[in-house]
């Protein structure tokens, strides 16, 4: 599997990251090495094998609908880079 | 011999006769830190002046009779990837260098209700992202056997904690074998329990279906008494197992007798090392000539298991770590020029060069034209794999072999090849791609007088099997007995 700058650039804006010139450079070739590597699987034949996500039984878990206990607004917001009135604060979206 | 050298069951001895105080232990190991973490590098905070008030508060209660647990006033410390309810954890990155959770993991909650005394928080590799410790933000930890050498990773800092005496144990988390790996390298027990068993609220996810939270001690009778208090079903993980949990110290038995133990043929086919094949095959004899059956069979996929893990726990990592974004907690870049920009420069500055690597790699495979090559063949290969496991038990109630192809390498020799560095985990990634439990006991040194782990590998939810064995094999030699001198 040949990787090129263009598949790093577009997989590297998909992952929302900015890559300088030269962690272009050593990625491409530590992907080749590690993507050629993964090439292995497909020694196996896996045309019939069902995929397993999880390794157990996964299923929607219910709960009753009812008022629990909450964290407090103060509390969630402690760690916030910026925050204005109680709220969030991010870089205007909308004109 | 020091109050910091002893392990769990004899702190716990000692308090119970009232022969110690739980702020004696905890000055003990505190004063233990001080003296030797500045070489060994294993804690990213610590709880000095906190830890000795709660020491004396729990001891408080000891004295009116208000405590059961043999772990109360027992000092632990938790990988820094496990949320402490105002104790900064910062999962090792310079994303979260000042994140205070507001909530605790469910495992720090349970620990504390065993009236156990937080130390503090440990080194890892970042986002537990590697298998040295050597991709913290903050510091390369070293090999309490030998400081020129990695304590193993991701959790090495929990296991050069306990392995060094400046925790009475740990706790770690293992996606693909970050307990096991640096359990053997240190010479210490380590545990990944069954996928399910221990809660993961509260653990900063990495892999979600892979990632699991265990238990570093320094025998395996303290691993069961940790287990007991971590183990347990929990609303707030909605993969949380809900069955009926054992009490594991019923396990420590010392007999195998007629107990059928397979060695996973491609796992000691280690040319690369024959010090560490021999150690596992002396294990074998010892068990054999304890009763146990013991023979060698195949489990051909082994060599399949790092290139499906590498992809499955990357893609699920991309997808896991894409709320790093600079809005709600964390790291934000200081200067940008609108929203989308704010997230790139963000990620960009706050994520290490491996964190990177592998959210491009998971990126890669769950990218439009690239999701049926990689993301679903890795996700068949593990059906494929768990089934290949699934078969071997059907034989054998344990399998064993080593946990890691080498004992403790050099501080940089493998930093900058991530592939050699990635072939490492062979014999330990099996076990989260099929959901397993599996432990590491000391089993042998090498000539660098280095620790060498052996793994047991077990049935889904068969954790008191491996305690059984492991205890067995345990009270038959005296590997567990030799600390690092440091």
């Amino acid at each position: 599997m040949k990787v090129t700058k263009e598949t790093i650039e577009h997989v590297a804006n998909l992952a929302r990251l900015n890559l300088s010139e030269e962690e272009k450079e050593k990625l491409i070739h530590d992907m080749e090495n590690i993507i050629s590597y993964m090439d292995k699987l497909n020694e196996l034949d896996t045309s019939e094998i069902i995929p397993t996500d999880h390794v157990i039984p996964i299923k929607n878990v219910f709960r009753d609908d009812e008022v629990l206990d909450s964290y407090p607004k103060s509390k969630m917001l402690m760690n916030a880079p910026e925050k204005e009135d109680g709220c969030f604060k991010v870089p205007k979206v909308v004109e | 011999m020091e109050l910091y050298q002893l392990t769990v069951h004899e702190m716990s001895d000692l308090i119970k006769r009232k022969k110690i105080s739980a702020v004696e232990l905890a000055q003990s190991v505190l004063d233990r830190i001080n003296a030797v973490d500045e070489k060994i590098g294993s804690y990213i905070t610590v709880l000095g002046d906190e830890a000795l008030k709660r020491a004396k508060k729990v001891q408080e209660r000891i004295d009116k009779g208000e405590v059961k647990s043999p772990l109360a006033g027992i000092p632990m410390a938790l990988k820094d990837n496990i949320c402490t309810e105002n104790v900064k954890t910062t999962c090792a990155s310079k994303m979260l260098d000042n994140f205070i959770p507001p909530y605790d993991a469910t495992v720090s909650k349970k620990l504390y209700n065993e009236d156990t005394v937080l130390l503090g928080k440990l080194n890892m590799d970042e986002f537990a992202m590697g298998a040295s410790t050597e991709n913290s933000y903050y510091k390369v930890t070293r090999n309490p056997w030998d400081l020129d050498r990695v304590p193993g990773g991701s959790s090495g800092g929990s296991a050069a904690a306990v392995a060094a005496g400046m925790a009475g144990f740990a706790l770690g988390s293992d996606t693909g074998g970050s307990i096991r790996q640096p359990a053997s390298f240190c010479g210490v027990v380590g545990m990944k329990p069954t996928y399910g068993v221990v809660s993961r609220f509260g653990l900063i996810a990495f892999a979600s279906s892979m990632d699991q939270i265990g238990p570093l001690t320094k025998d395996v009778t303290d691993c069961a008494i940790v287990l007991n208090a971590i183990t347990g079903y929990d609303p707030m993980d909605s993969t949380s197992a809900d069955v009926k949990y054992p009490d594991y110290s019923k396990a420590l038995i010392n007999d195998v007798k007629g107990f059928k133990i397979g060695i996973p043929k491609e796992y000691i086919d280690n040319e690369a090392n024959p010090e560490v094949k021999k150690a596992v095959l002396d294990v074998a004899e010892t068990l054999k000539n304890l009763g146990a059956l013991v023979e060698e069979f195949s489990l051909p996929l082994t060599c399949y298991a790092v290139p499906a893990y590498y992809i499955i726990s990357s893609a699920e990592a991309s997808s896991n770590l894409s709320r790093y974004d600079g809005i709600k907690y964390g790291y934000r870049a200081k200067e940008y020029t609108d929203l989308m920009d704010l997230y790139m420069k963000t990620r960009s500055e706050g994520f290490g060069v491996e964190v990177k690597r592998r959210i491009l790699l998971g990126t890669y495979a769950l990218s439009s034209g690239y999701y049926d090559e990689y993301y679903k063949k890795a996700l068949q290969v593990r059906t494929l794999i768990k089934n290949d496991f699934k078969e071997a038990f059907e034989k054998y109630d344990v399998l064993i072999g080593p946990a890691a192809p080498t004992t403790a390498y050099k501080i940089g020799e493998k930093k900058e090849k991530p592939l050699e560095m990635y072939l490492g985990d062979i014999y330990t990634v099996s076990v989260n791609i099929a959901g397993l439990p599996a432990l590491t006991i000391p089993c042998g040194f090498d000539t660098n007088r280095l620790p060498i782990g052996l793994q047991l590998i077990g049935k889904p939810f068969d954790e008191s099997t491996l305690l059984r064995v492991a205890y067995t094999f345990e009270q038959n030699t005296e590997f567990h007995k030799i600390r690092a001198r440091i």
